[in-house]
C-alpha cells in the first residue's frame, strides 16, 4: 500500500496520518442563553462557506428559534437504546464516522450516555470523532468542569453529576463564551422559553436564581478568559537554555504535591489542586502514603477510599504515586524535597472530636513544620453551603 | 476595576436605593461589548431587538453601521428605523425624531463616535444620554479599545490609543446591563490551511487574544460588583470566592520580598485582586520598622491594596479583614526568628489555619 501512487485525494486522505479534528465548546453558565443556537449559527455559517457540516446530536428541548436554525443542516439519525423498558436517543458516533465530514455538531458535551451504550460519557465520543479527524463543535455549561464541582455546590446547592474533566476542555482548540444577562434569562425561563412551568418553577428554588446566575456568569467569563491565557502561554517559545529574559519566565516550574487520604474532603483537595495547577502552569501529583505494617483502623475501608480518590486522580490527568512509611507526614515531607515539589496541599484540619483532633491536626501541622522549605497550602473545605440562604 | 475598601454604610445602601429611583424613571441601557470588530456585535444587538419587537416591545433602529453582511441585512428587514440626519458627508442620531416617536427601546448601532462638527452634542453617547433621560431604553454596541477606562491597557497590549472614547463616568452611571459578544480571533475551522502563518499574523492574533481577554474580564468585574452589591444588600455574606482575592500578611522578618512576588503572580494567574497587610506590633524596633517601610512599599509597587490593621490579637485581625474582603488565599510566613517568639508565631500559624473557613491559607517558607 504505502509504495502505490495515490490517484484521488481520497486515497490520499487514507494514507496520511489523521490529522486530528479541531475541538470548539461554547461555554454557558445555564440552560437558556444560547448556547445550542450559537452553535448552529456557527454551523449556518459553515455551511454557507462550503464547509461539509452535520449535525450530530441535537436536543431541540422544545425551543422554536433554536429548531428554526437546524434548517438545512444535515442530521446523522442518532440510535436507540433501551435500558429497562425505555427507549433513549443517543447519538450515533460509528454512523457519523462513516459519514466522515469535515464538521460535526455535537449538543452538549457533558451529558452520560444511557447505559448500554459503547461509551459512558458523550465527550469520549467526542473524542472518537476527533481521533478520526473530524471537527466539532460542542457546548456545555459551567457547571460541568469537573475542578469547579465543590465551588458550585457551594454556590447553587447542587452537586452536579454530569462533568467534563478540565484536561478535556484544554485540549479543545477554543472556548467560547456564549454570554446573555442574568435578566434577560430569567425573563426568558418566566415566559417559559427554557423549560415547561413545572420545571421552571423547580429551576426557580436553586440555579435560577439572580445571586447564583451571577456567579455562575462570572465564573465563566473568568474560565474562558483562563482558557484563552492557558492557550497563549501553551503557544509561548521556550526561551533559549542560558538565556535570561523577562523575570516571569525565569521562574521556576512549579510542583504540587496533593497529600491523599480516604477522607471524602480529598476529591475536594484533588479538584482545587487540578485547578491550582492548570492557573499557575504547575506540575501535579496525588501521593498517598500507606504504612509498612497495613493500617490502624478500618483498613479496608480506607483502602477503598484511597484508591478510589488515586482513581479520580489519574482521570483528571494527574500523577498518582503510593509510598510506604510509618510516619506520613515525614514520608511526605522527605518525597516532597526529593522531587523538588514546590507546593504542598492538604485538607484542613478535623474540628470533630478531641481525639481525632488531636490525630489529624497533628499531621498537618507536623507537616507545616517539618516542610519549612516549601509552600503548605492548607485547602480550604469549600463544599459547605454559605451560611444564609435567603435570596 | 477597583471595589471599595470598606463595607457599604447605611448611608451608601440609601444611595443605591435613591440612585435605584432615579433609574427607575431613566432608561436603561444595555451595552454589547465587544473586543474588536466583526465578532458579531451588530448581529446579536438587532436580533435581540428583533425578539423583543416580536414579543410586543416598540423598538426602532436609531444608528447604524454604514454597511451589513446578509444575514444582519435580514434583520433590518423586519425593524422600524429612524433615519440618520446627513450633517455634510457624516451621520448623526436624529434625537428630536426619536424622542418625539418615544419609542421603548432604541438600537444604537455602534456608541463610539464623535459627531461631525455643527451637531448639537459632540458624542454620540451624549445624544444616548439624553434619550436615557427622555425614558426611552437604549440597547447599544461598543468596542473595548473606545472605553477611557481601559484606554493604558488596550494601548499595552496593541500600540495604539482609540481618539473617541466613552468616558469613564458613563458607562459606570448609566449601564445596567453589560453582555460580552466573544468570538475567536482565529476562525480556525473556517479558515483554509494557509502555506505558512507569517509573523506578523501570529503576532495580530496574540493582540487579538489579549484584547478577548481583557473583553471577558472587564465584563466579569462589572459582575462581580453587581454581585456583591446584591449580596450584600440582601444580607448575605460574601463568601462565595468566585473571584480570586489574594491576601499576603508580612511581617518585619517574614521572607516578604518573595512572598510578596509569589502573592502578585497567584493574583495575576487567577484575575485575581491583590492585598497586603500588616498587623500593627506596638514596640518595634528601628531596624524592624525600617525593613517593614521596605516591604510595604514595595508591595505598593507590585500593585497591592496596602493596609495595616490594629488588633492586639493578629490572628483575629488578618481574619476580620480577610472575610471582610472575601479573602480566598492568605498567604503568611514562617518565622525567622528563634525561640519564645517563633512559638508565639507558630501559633498565630496555627490559629488562622483552624480559624480560616472557607479560605486557604498559604504557609510560605523561608527565604534561602
Amino acid at each position: 500500500m504505502s509504495s502505490s501512487t495515490p490517484t484521488s485525494a481520497d486515497s490520499v486522505r487514507d494514507q496520511q496520518p489523521t490529522r486530528p479534528g479541531q475541538l470548539r465548546v461554547f461555554l454557558g453558565y445555564a440552560a437558556g442563553v444560547g448556547k445550542t443556537f450559537r452553535m448552529l449559527e456557527e454551523a449556518q455559517h459553515l455551511k454557507r462557506l462550503g464547509k461539509d457540516v452535520v449535525v450530530g446530536y441535537f436536543e431541540p428541548h422544545g425551543r422554536k428559534d433554536t429548531i428554526a436554525k437546524t434548517a438545512g443542516l444535515e442530521m446523522v439519525p442518532t440510535k436507540t437504546i433501551n435500558y429497562r423498558g425505555v427507549d433513549f436517543r443517543e447519538m450515533n458516533t460509528e454512523a457519523i464516522i462513516g459519514r466522515r465530514p469535515a464538521i460535526c455538531v455535537v449538543d452538549e458535551l457533558a451529558h452520560t450516555n444511557v447505559p448500554g451504550s459503547e461509551r459512558c460519557k458523550r465527550w469520549e465520543d467526542v473524542q472518537v470523532l476527533l481521533d478520526a479527524g473530524i471537527d466539532v463543535i460542542s457546548n456545555m455549561n459551567i457547571q460541568h468542569l469537573e475542578s469547579l464541582n465543590d465551588h458550585i455546590f457551594n454556590i447553587t446547592g447542587v452537586r452536579v453529576r454530569e462533568t467534563v474533566p478540565d484536561w478535556f476542555v484544554k485540549s479543545a482548540a477554543e472556548v467560547v463564551m456564549v454570554d446573555a444577562t442574568t435578566g434577560a434569562l430569567l425573563n426568558r425561563l418566566k415566559r417559559g422559553d427554557i423549560y415547561a412551568p413545572e420545571k421552571a418553577e423547580q429551576a426557580m428554588q436553586n440555579f435560577f436564581k439572580e445571586s447564583t446566575l451571577a456567579a455562575l456568569r462570572e465564573l465563566a467569563l473568568r474560565q474562558t478568559a483562563h482558557e484563552l491565557e492557558f492557550r497563549e502561554i501553551a503557544e509561548m517559545p521556550e526561551p533559549p537554555e542560558g538565556l535570561s529574559t523577562l523575570s516571569s519566565q525565569k521562574e521556576i516550574r512549579d510542583r504540587i504535591l496533593i497529600y491523599v487520604t480516604a477522607d471524602p474532603s480529598t476529591a475536594m483537595l484533588i479538584r482545587r489542586g487540578r485547578r491550582m495547577a492548570d492557573y499557575l502552569g504547575a506540575d501535579c501529583f496525588a501521593v498517598t502514603v500507606s504504612s509498612p505494617r497495613g493500617g490502624r483502623l478500618s483498613v479496608t475501608q480506607d483502602v477503598e477510599g484511597i484508591q478510589k480518590h488515586l482513581n479520580f486522580a489519574r482521570n483528571l490527568h494527574i500523577e498518582s504515586r503510593t509510598l510506604e512509611g510509618s510516619d506520613p507526614a515525614e514520608t511526605i515531607v522527605d518525597f516532597a524535597r526529593r522531587n523538588l515539589v514546590t507546593q504542598i496541599l492538604v485538607g484542613r484540619p478535623k474540628k470533630q472530636n478531641l481525639l481525632s483532633r488531636l490525630l489529624f491536626t497533628d499531621l498537618v501541622f507536623r507537616i507545616v513544620r517539618k516542610a519549612k522549605d516549601i509552600r503548605v497550602i492548607i485547602v480550604a473545605d469549600r463544599r459547605h453551603r454559605p451560611q444564609t440562604a435567603s435570596a | 476595576m477597583t471595589r471599595s475598601p470598606h463595607r457599604p454604610t447605611p448611608d451608601q445602601l440609601l444611595a443605591e436605593v435613591e440612585r435605584e429611583e432615579v433609574r427607575q424613571r431613566r432608561g436603561r441601557l444595555k451595552v454589547f461589548l465587544g473586543y474588536a470588530s466583526g465578532v458579531g456585535k451588530s448581529f446579536q444587538m438587532l436580533d435581540e431587538g428583533r425578539r423583543r419587537r416580536e414579543r410586543g416591545e416598540d423598538v426602532v433602529v436609531c444608528a447604524l453601521q454604514p454597511e451589513y453582511p446578509p444575514e444582519v441585512q435580514a434583520i433590518l428587514e423586519k425593524l422600524e428605523i429612524i433615519p440618520m440626519l446627513k450633517i455634510g458627508s457624516e451621520k448623526i442620531i436624529n434625537v428630536p425624531a426619536v424622542i418625539e416617536r418615544h419609542p421603548q427601546v432604541a438600537l444604537i448601532d455602534g456608541l463610539a463616535y464623535d459627531n461631525p462638527p455643527g451637531s448639537p452634542n459632540c458624542h454620540r453617547w451624549q445624544d444616548v444620554e439624553q434619550l436615557l433621560d427622555a425614558g426611552i431604553s437604549v440597547v447599544t454596541t461598543v468596542n473595548l479599545q473606545y472605553l477611557e477606562k481601559l484606554q493604558d491597557e488596550v494601548e499595552r497590549i496593541t500600540g495604539k490609543r482609540a481618539s473617541c472614547t466613552i468616558p469613564r463616568g458613563f458607562l459606570d452611571r448609566s449601564s445596567d446591563e453589560i453582555v460580552v459578544v466573544d468570538a475567536p480571533a482565529i476562525d480556525s475551522l473556517s479558515r483554509e490551511a494557509s502555506a505558512a502563518d507569517s509573523a506578523t499574523r501570529l503576532a495580530q492574533e496574540h493582540k487579538l487574544s489579549r484584547l478577548r481577554e481583557l473583553a471577558l474580564l472587564v465584563a466579569a468585574s462589572v459582575i462581580d460588583r453587581q454581585l456583591e452589591t446584591y449580596l450584600r444588600s440582601h444580607g448575605m455574606d460574601w463568601s462565595w470566592g468566585v473571584q480570586e482575592r489574594i491576601l499576603v500578611c508580612v511581617t518585619p522578618r517574614s521572607s516578604a520580598a518573595q512572598m510578596l512576588e509569589s502573592g502578585r503572580r497567584n493574583a495575576d494567574r487567577f484575575q485575581g485582586e491583590f492585598y497586603v497587610v500588616y498587623v500593627n506590633q506596638p514596640a518595634l524596633s528601628q531596624e524592624d520598622r525600617a525593613i517593614l517601610e521596605q516591604n510595604l512599599d514595595y508591595a505598593r509597587r507590585l500593585g497591592a491594596q496596602v493596609e495595616v490593621l490594629m488588633g492586639l490579637d493578629a490572628a483575629e485581625a488578618i481574619l476580620k479583614f480577610a472575610r471582610e474582603k472575601g479573602i480566598t488565599q492568605i498567604f503568611i510566613g514562617h518565622s525567622m526568628r528563634q525561640g519564645a517568639w517563633r512559638r508565639l508565631w507558630s501559633n498565630l500559624i496555627e490559629r488562622i489555619i483552624r480559624s480560616a473557613e472557607g479560605i486557604d491559607v498559604v504557609v510560605y517558607p523561608h527565604q534561602r
